[in-house]
């Protein structure tokens, strides 16, 4: 039973990172893929706050969570401000992720590539089922305040959003940020569930699992990522594929997705009960034709 | 010290070099980074590697294998990857992301397949000359010579061959050029092979002077960032960027910190886009409506 709830947690924190990024990939339309140094950073933060010094729980992880959107102002200032396009964005994430691991690497306080260890488990199953209900709340609210509208407008054509008003440096600075903080908080999170963490876990392979979780779930959807996320981190479980076929299946559906389905697995739309409802009433007599 | 640091750093600007020409010319062409070129090296090294080891190969031919291996792996990337979303206009991020699925794919396939042992090359240039008190690689001058003579031969072959013209043709208006009749399927075919040999050409390079192993792809991340130095879509700046940054790489490791070597990469890179958003030698990237 333990397994199952470990496999649970981890999808949840997965989940949480996810719903970072899909906010900013998904929803804003920027294409990162450096999003595990926020996890990095708000792992380590809250690691080194309770092991050495004692903070609570709480405060820990929302410290993580502002030390990852700092960071994000480092990365997204300069290159949102200076307009770099997609590709030169991606590579700047890319690096921004890499020189982040580094850092953690070549710092004291990290303890380095060994890692730090003895964490305090304090992520159980209610504390992270929480914490992602209180995200997909979260997110949803900003998808449907004039944020997450002023974010689909730039992504879907930032020159026509800027030329009706809508200040697209400062809406993808704000998504970064957002996204970093949920990230961070993943990243708190998965720290006191492991009770070790080590620099070489947030390389681009996680920043690769994110993205492809926001790819297959689909871009503009919420719940899709979520799901993916969950379904990225349960399959591997049941099907006990070793860890390196893993990423070569990552990588296939990557293609396969672009290819066939760009939409993903919900498409613009979330997971809703009503087909399914649609179907039931059908089954049941109620519902004659498909219509309405 | 300060002249062996700009040799050394010099010696590597020229593989950066050659990286970053690959990439750029499928850049200026089709409009977007194709992270795949990466895998494309790592590949140039492993075959190259294996004819060396299984056919006893001397390393020159052994290159020129890898490079034609290189050139219809990066052909057959094209035809799988990029050519239906490209029949259906889509947008550059899901070419990227298209790309990095077939970077993920391929490092990941040889990491299970082939594992994660680290080959080496056998001997080969491993010699340095003196020069002015600096020690300078014998390989070095090689992959420097080399890289400096199939660059030449590309500016040459764009300039002057029909094809090359065809190949800048297309990189200013690939759609109307379909409409003159030419096959664009067959042009990216050879933009594709070219920058494949330029891909192997590294990637041999790259596995002579130090190992090889599945996740050497990544190392293109430097070819990356000396494009964008140079300037995304510039052929010279590509090659300006490369030396750019493997001289700042060497002065960094040499008078700061080897480890925090990535990292002021990257901060130069970030610097530089402050103050370049083009790079040293690109155009202007605003989109035009």
């Amino acid at each position: 039973m333990g397994y199952v709830i470990g496999v649970i947690i981890l999808s949840a924190v997965q989940a949480i990172a996810t719903t970072g990024l899909a906010l900013f990939t998904g929803f804003t339309g920027q294409f990162s893929l450096g999003h595990a140094a926020f996890m990095a950073l708000g792992a380590y933060t809250a690691a080194i706050l309770t092991h050495f010094y004692g903070v609570s729980f709480l405060f820990a992880i929302i410290a993580g969570a502002m030390v990852a959107t700092a960071s994000s102002f480092v990365i997204g200032v300069p290159t949102l401000k200076a307009k770099l396009r997609s590709d030169y964005f991606a590579i700047a994430t890319l690096g921004f992720g890499e020189a982040v691991r580094v850092l953690l690497e070549n710092l004291d306080i990290t303890q380095g590539a060994r890692g730090l260890p003895g964490i305090a488990r304090l992520t159980d199953l209610p504390v992270a089922l929480v914490a992602l209900a209180v995200t997909a709340w979260l997110a949803r609210d900003y998808i449907r305040s004039r944020y997450g509208w002023r974010a689909v407008a730039v992504r879907e054509d930032a020159i026509a959003a800027e030329m009706i008003g809508v200040n697209v440096f400062r809406t993808k600075l704000t998504s970064l940020a957002c996204s970093a903080a949920l990230c961070g908080v993943a990243g708190a999170l998965l720290a006191h569930y492991l009770m070790f963490i080590q620099p070489a876990m947030f390389t681009g392979v996680q920043s690769t699992a994110l993205i492809t979780a926001v790819v297959a779930g689909g871009i503009g959807s919420l719940t899709g990522p979520i799901l993916a996320a969950a379904a990225f981190v349960m399959l591997p479980e049941f099907l006990r594929l070793a860890n390196m076929w893993r990423l070569v299946i990552y990588g296939l559906m990557l293609i396969l997705i672009m290819v066939f389905r760009p939409a993903g697995l919900m498409g613009y739309r979330e997971f809703s009960l009503r087909p399914v409802l649609r179907l039931w009433q059908r089954f049941h007599g109620t519902r004659t034709t498909s219509a309405s | 010290m300060f002249f062996q640091t700009l040799i050394t750093g010099i010696a590597i600007g020229g593989i950066y070099a050659l990286m970053a020409v690959g990439y750029s010319l499928v850049f200026s062409i089709l409009n977007f980074s194709n992270f795949a070129h990466g895998v494309v090296i790592m590949l140039g090294a492993y075959i190259g590697y294996y004819a060396c080891d299984w056919f006893g190969a001397p390393v020159l031919v052994s290159m020129v294998g890898a490079m034609l291996g290189t050139a219809i792996i990066a052909v057959l990337i094209e035809k799988l990857a990029y050519r239906p979303l490209r029949l259906k206009r889509a947008v550059p991020l899901y070419f990227m992301i298209s790309a990095m699925g077939a970077a993920i794919f391929l490092e990941n396939l040889v990491y299970v397949t082939v594992g994660a042992h680290f080959f080496s090359y056998p001997e080969f240039l491993q010699q340095s000359v003196q020069i002015a008190h600096s020690n300078i690689g014998l390989l070095d001058i090689g992959a420097l010579s080399l890289s400096a003579v199939a660059i030449t031969g590309l500016t040459i072959f764009l300039s002057k061959a029909k094809l090359g013209v065809a190949i800048r043709a297309a990189a200013r208006d690939m759609t109307v050029l379909g409409t003159l009749g030419v096959n664009i399927d067959m042009l990216l075919a050879v933009v594709f092979s070219i920058a494949g040999l330029f891909a192997g050409m590294a990637g041999v390079f790259l596995g002579i002077k130090y190992l090889v192993y599945p996740t050497m792809g990544w190392i293109t991340n430097k070819a990356y960032i000396a494009a964008v130095i140079g300037g995304i879509g510039s052929l010279p700046g590509s090659v300006v960027g490369g030396i750019v940054l493997g001289i700042v790489e060497s002065f960094v490791s040499v008078y700061v910190s080897t480890s925090l070597r990535d990292v002021f990469s990257f901060t130069f890179l970030i610097v530089l886009l402050l103050f370049r958003p083009s790079g040293l030698f690109g155009k202007t990237l605003e989109e035009k409506v």
